[in-house]
């Protein structure tokens, strides 16, 4: 293919590189250090994309972060959707497409759109797509809209990091003032890093044909970079967007080439002591009829494409600005080879100095461009006299327009700091920092060289406390511009916003319409919301609002700068959490085990992988539940409590303590007896329940419930810490520390005989809620008798180092016994069936422990503890409270959890609910538990569940516990 | 995310610390106070727009519970714990 708009020479493109890539399925060549957009623009390719709403046709506008028009989708290994073409750096075999057309480029159905556009203005979605409601129309639309799907999966190759970054200053931007500023802060001694977008240093310096100090500017960057390398207190990034701003300095920093070839992407986090936005400026647009046609770009633009990628983006160009920067483009172009037609100026009188570097070009001063002539592209404009009049026409393919410089101001709002407007440069510049931030450079405002680097070496210089160095001298034309916010005698659509066509007729519709303030304006019309997020177009819409309303700019002031600046990939957030779990989840050392027995698994509290239950060949749920259910019950079962939450007290004070966070009494306690208590909040709520255990005179082990143990943790060290500082008590989790396999059931002394150990097992010798060291099976161990079964249980601590030989173990001593493990399914079966609770279940934020029953674990004697003034005075208040009752569905089913029970089954206020419902083995029946008013004085009675649909089942109301009341078997 | 002073770690992120609410005044004698001045010590916690004492838990390093003064409107920590000591 031919490349026919590459210059002969110039440019910072490897010529000895050509690199082959396709755009709509046709082969192109271009070369190393092209971007997409410049490849296509050597190769003459001009129409790139259809717009988004009206599907016109649409060109290259810009070549940075700011373009509004062509944005494409990446196929293959790089797949992802609407990349601007002008950040999409070359490579060999890249596929692009242009999104938004169907079926192809040049025929494309939705630009029938075009025709019905004065149907479809702003809002036309809000007013029109009501009746039934958005999401009967919401699908065909997206498919019209018709942006880039995203892709289907994650990339094969590599993956993402996040990283974090300390320094005294981050500076964003390695233009002249970055790199001034980066020279200035790193030669006094201070951590810097650097983060530029770019795919290399300089900045606008790329772009432009400037000098500093007598030499190329690129050599200077060149010489600058080189000296900052050697320095080993310097980051230095490239390819890297600082992209969120945020409080305290903290900044986000996605890293898009890193030097691992294993990594797509790095997202720094960076907290910096000092930061300067060196930013700099984006061009704006010019707003006049038919300013969208392919062809019509953004002067800076063209100048990139001429200097730094040696591409004339047309053969004949005109000028059209309201400023001065214009006129070194058209210098550029005319050294380039490219013919300058004319400029036309806005301004009635132009500064000598801009005249001065464009000897032989035509200016015609005062007027404007009414109207770019041609579809596909461009083939001429129409200039006329700003107030009107005859039109002359001038043929070109190009026309590069400049409306001013906005400086980038993003990071700087959005680390909150304020803006003003600036008269002289018609735009806002950064005011009060409200954080440690500074703006340097252009995006400050200093738009010629000169005043960018004094600008850059100034900050950094203040940051670090020294003098700011010499200036090198940096000739550049002086800027001047008298704004030029719309063309009023445009002919045809006059955008403001390339990406969501939205025009000048928008804005006036929904100022017409009440939408004034311009954060409105711009959801209204949808201005400024693209993925540019209008960073050519927004300056210009609230000119335009200004204008229709006679306010001044700063009176109508800007929407709010939001992160991220330019899009950021999901996977660099995410990092590398690749799985699908956000957190990991936490395992046993009996996992393994409990797979290879086809346990099936799930997260049983505080992300804990559980066993359910283990299905036998043909087993369900139920038929594997009532299996092990009945091992427990009638012959021994075992489970793995390890994740129980457990807490080591030492101390002289623990006795107290405990007395202050359980409701009952704790310090009575004998070493090596313990007791079942509840710990309350101090608004009267149980909080956790569990057992305490005194293992001597000074040292306490407790249990909390698995989901809770976090909170227990704070709850516990935030009253030691903030109401008992002077409290001789240390907290220590054990959670992890300890493993434990429970053995529970009537043989459940027979198995741990057949274990062998040298704890004497007799009833008499080891009581029901007693401890005991010693061995078990070889193996050093902590024994407790504790049953949250309702059977004979030994609780069976090991250190998680010997867990699977303990287990093992177990195993193989309980085989003559029929042991089985016991999944969560079976384990809820057993305490449903002894009435014990569960919080989530019985306890839900209303019952106190009177409602279950637990009376007794109020403590009469403690003059005070968490909860108790709380319940007491919820007490006094008298009226019905929901109470724990046992519930036998009558005739014998299932009923769902939580289904109400109301007076009668009547269609009434619910009387209470019902909180579990199981499949007793003992039983062989269905049974219950509920939270009924009253429910103390109702046993015998019967109540009445209602269920969704009026279907009533009647329930008889007995006591919480099923199976064994006086606890003859855990005892045993 | 902002940065939390610890005492005995210095600053450190907040995805270190888990938030433990405003400081309340002290907790009240139970048996010394009326129904209403428990229930409103229960109850009422500050909320001011403007500075606010509060309480962190250094949970994902030392442990310690310490208080800041943090202005909610800013997120600025306009005292920190080892402040005037």
């Amino acid at each position: 293919m031919t490349e026919g708009n590459r210059l002969a020479t110039g440019g910072r493109i490897d010529r000895s590189k050509p690199l082959h890539f396709t755009f709509n399925g046709k082969p192109y060549t271009g070369f190393r250090g092209d971007t997409l957009a410049s490849a296509l623009l050597a190769n003459g390719v001009r129409l790139t994309a259809r717009s988004f709403k009206y599907h016109r046709p649409r060109g290259i506008v810009g070549a940075g972060v700011e373009e509004p028009a062509t944005l494409v989708e990446l196929m293959g290994d790089d797949a992802s959707g609407n990349r601007p073409a002008t950040t999409v750096p070359l490579t060999e075999g890249l596929a692009a497409k242009a999104v938004n057309c169907w079926p192809s480029l040049a025929f494309d159905i939705g630009a029938v759109n075009q025709l019905a556009s004065r149907f479809i203005p702003a809002g036309f979605y809000y007013k029109t797509f009501k009746w039934p409601n958005w999401h009967f129309y919401e699908r065909p639309i997206r498919k019209a809209a018709g942006l880039a799907a995203a892709p289907s999966e994650p990339p094969a190759k590599g993956h993402y990091e996040t990283r974090y970054g300390h320094c005294d200053v981050l500076i964003a931007g390695t233009g002249p003032a970055g790199l001034m500023a980066a020279l200035t802060a790193a030669r006094a001694g201070l951590r810097v890093m650097i983060a530029d977008e770019g795919s290399e240093a300089g900045g606008s310096l790329l772009s432009r044909r400037l000098t500093i100090g007598g030499v190329d500017a690129m050599d200077w960057v060149a010489k600058a970079v080189a000296e900052l390398a050697a320095l080993p207190n310097v980051t230095h990034l490239q390819n890297a967007t600082v992209w969120g701003y945020r409080e305290h300095n903290y900044l986000m920093v996605a890293e898009r080439a890193p030097a691992n070839p294993s990594l797509l992407e790095r997202t720094w986090r960076v907290r910096a002591g000092h930061v300067i936005t060196a930013t700099g400026a984006i061009e704006r647009g010019l707003v006049f009829g038919n300013n969208d046609r392919p062809g019509v770009m953004l002067a800076s633009a063209v100048q990139s494409y001429v200097n730094r990628y040696g591409v004339a983006p047309g053969k004949r160009a005109v000028v059209f600005t309201d400023n001065n920067s214009a006129y070194s483009v058209a210098a550029d172009l005319v050294a380039a080879g490219v013919e300058v037609r004319a400029i036309v100026d806005s301004r009635d009188a132009v500064p000598d100095e801009a005249r001065a570097i464009v000897p032989g070009i035509e200016i015609m001063a005062g007027k404007c461009v009414t109207e770019a002539q041609g579809t596909r592209q461009i083939r001429s404009v129409a200039v006329a006299a700003k107030t009107g009049g005859s039109a002359r026409i001038l043929s070109c393919n190009l026309l590069a327009m400049s409306g001013g410089w906005n400086p980038t101001v993003h990071l700087w709002s959005q680390s909150r700091s304020t803006l003003r407007y600036d008269d002289p440069l018609a735009s806002f510049l950064p005011d009060a920092p409200a954080q440690a931030v500074s703006a340097a450079g252009a995006a400050n405002g200093a738009l010629t060289l000169q005043d960018a680097l004094r600008s850059g070496a100034e900050a950094a210089a203040k940051i670090a406390s020294v003098q700011p160095p010499a200036i090198p001298d940096a000739p550049d034309l002086p800027y001047a511009m008298e704004p030029l916010w719309r063309v009023e005698t445009a002919k045809g659509k006059a955008f403001l916003d390339l990406q969501n066509d939205v025009t000048v007729d928008d804005i006036h519709l929904a100022l017409r319409e009440g939408y004034s303030n311009v954060e409105h304006v711009k959801r209204y019309t949808t201005g400024g919301m693209g993925f540019d997020q209008g960073k050519t177009g927004n300056i210009n819409i609230i000119g335009t609002v200004a204008l229709a309303q006679g306010l001044a700019m700063e009176q109508v002031g800007t929407t709010t700068f939001r992160a991220p600046y330019t899009p950021v990939s999901f996977g660099a957030i995410g990092g590398l959490r690749e799985g699908t779990v956000a957190l990991p989840y936490r395992h046993t050392p009996i996992t393994e085990w409990n797979l290879a027995q086809g346990a099936f698994m799930y997260e049983a509290g505080a992300r804990w992988r559980r066993p359910g239950y283990f299905p036998r060949a043909g087993e369900g749920l139920q038929e594997a539940t009532n299996r092990e259910c009945r091992a427990v019950r009638f012959g021994v079962g075992v489970y793995d409590g390890s994740p129980l939450g457990t807490f080591e007290l030492k101390g002289r004070d623990v006795g107290r303590f405990l007395d202050y966070l359980y409701s009952n009494v704790m310090s009575s306690l004998k070493p090596g007896n313990g007791r079942y208590g509840l710990m309350l909040s101090d608004d009267g709520l149980i909080m956790d329940d569990g057992v305490c255990f005194r293992l001597d005179e000074h040292r306490w082990i407790i249990s909390t419930s698995t989901g809770h143990a976090d909170a227990i943790n704070g709850h516990m060290e935030e009253m030691l810490q903030t109401r008992f500082p002077g409290w001789n008590v240390f907290i220590t989790t054990v959670t992890s520390q300890w493993n434990n396999a429970t053995i529970c059931g009537p043989k459940a002394r027979e198995v741990m005989a057949a274990l062998g150990t040298d704890i004497d097992l007799s009833p008499e010798a080891f009581p029901f809620m007693t401890v005991r060291d010693g061995t078990v099976a070889g193996l050093p161990a902590r024994v407790v008798r504790v049953s949250f079964t309702g059977e004979l249980s030994f609780e069976v601590n090991v250190a998680p180092r010997h867990m699977r030989a303990l287990w093992a173990k177990v195993m193989e001593a309980g085989a003559p016994f029929g042991i089985l493990p016991v999944g969560s399914e079976a384990s809820h079966v057993l305490r449903v069936e002894k009435g014990f609770l569960s919080l989530g279940h019985e306890v839900d934020g209303t019952v106190d422990a009177y409602d279950l029953g637990m009376g007794w674990a109020m403590s009469k004697k403690k003059p005070d503890y968490l909860g108790k003034r709380a319940v007491a005075i919820r007490r006094e208040a008298g009226g019905p409270r929901r109470e724990l009752v046992g519930v036998i569905p009558e005739p014998d089913r299932q009923i769902p959890e939580g289904a109400p029970l109301t007076p009668g089954g009547r269609r009434e206020k619910t009387e209470g609910f019902v909180t579990a419902c199981v499949w007793s083995v003992v039983h062989e029946r269905w049974v219950g538990l509920a939270l009924l008013d009253n429910g103390h004085a109702r046993h015998g009675e019967t109540a009445h569940v209602r269920l969704k649909g009026g279907e009533v089942i009647p329930v008889r109301v007995t006591a919480p516990c099923h199976y064994d009341p006086d606890g003859d078997k855990l005892r045993s | 995310m902002m940065q939390i002073p610890c005492p005995f770690c210095g600053p450190r992120n907040e995805s270190e610390f888990s938030f433990g609410g405003p400081v309340k005044p002290p907790r009240p004698d139970p048996a010394a106070v009326s129904d209403v001045e428990w229930t409103a010590w229960l109850t009422q916690v500050p909320n001011p727009l403007g500075p606010v004492q509060e309480q962190w838990w250094h949970v994902r390093g030392c442990g310690t519970w310490l208080t800041i003064w943090r202005d909610t409107r800013t997120h600025e920590i306009v005292e920190a714990p080892d402040d005037g000591r």
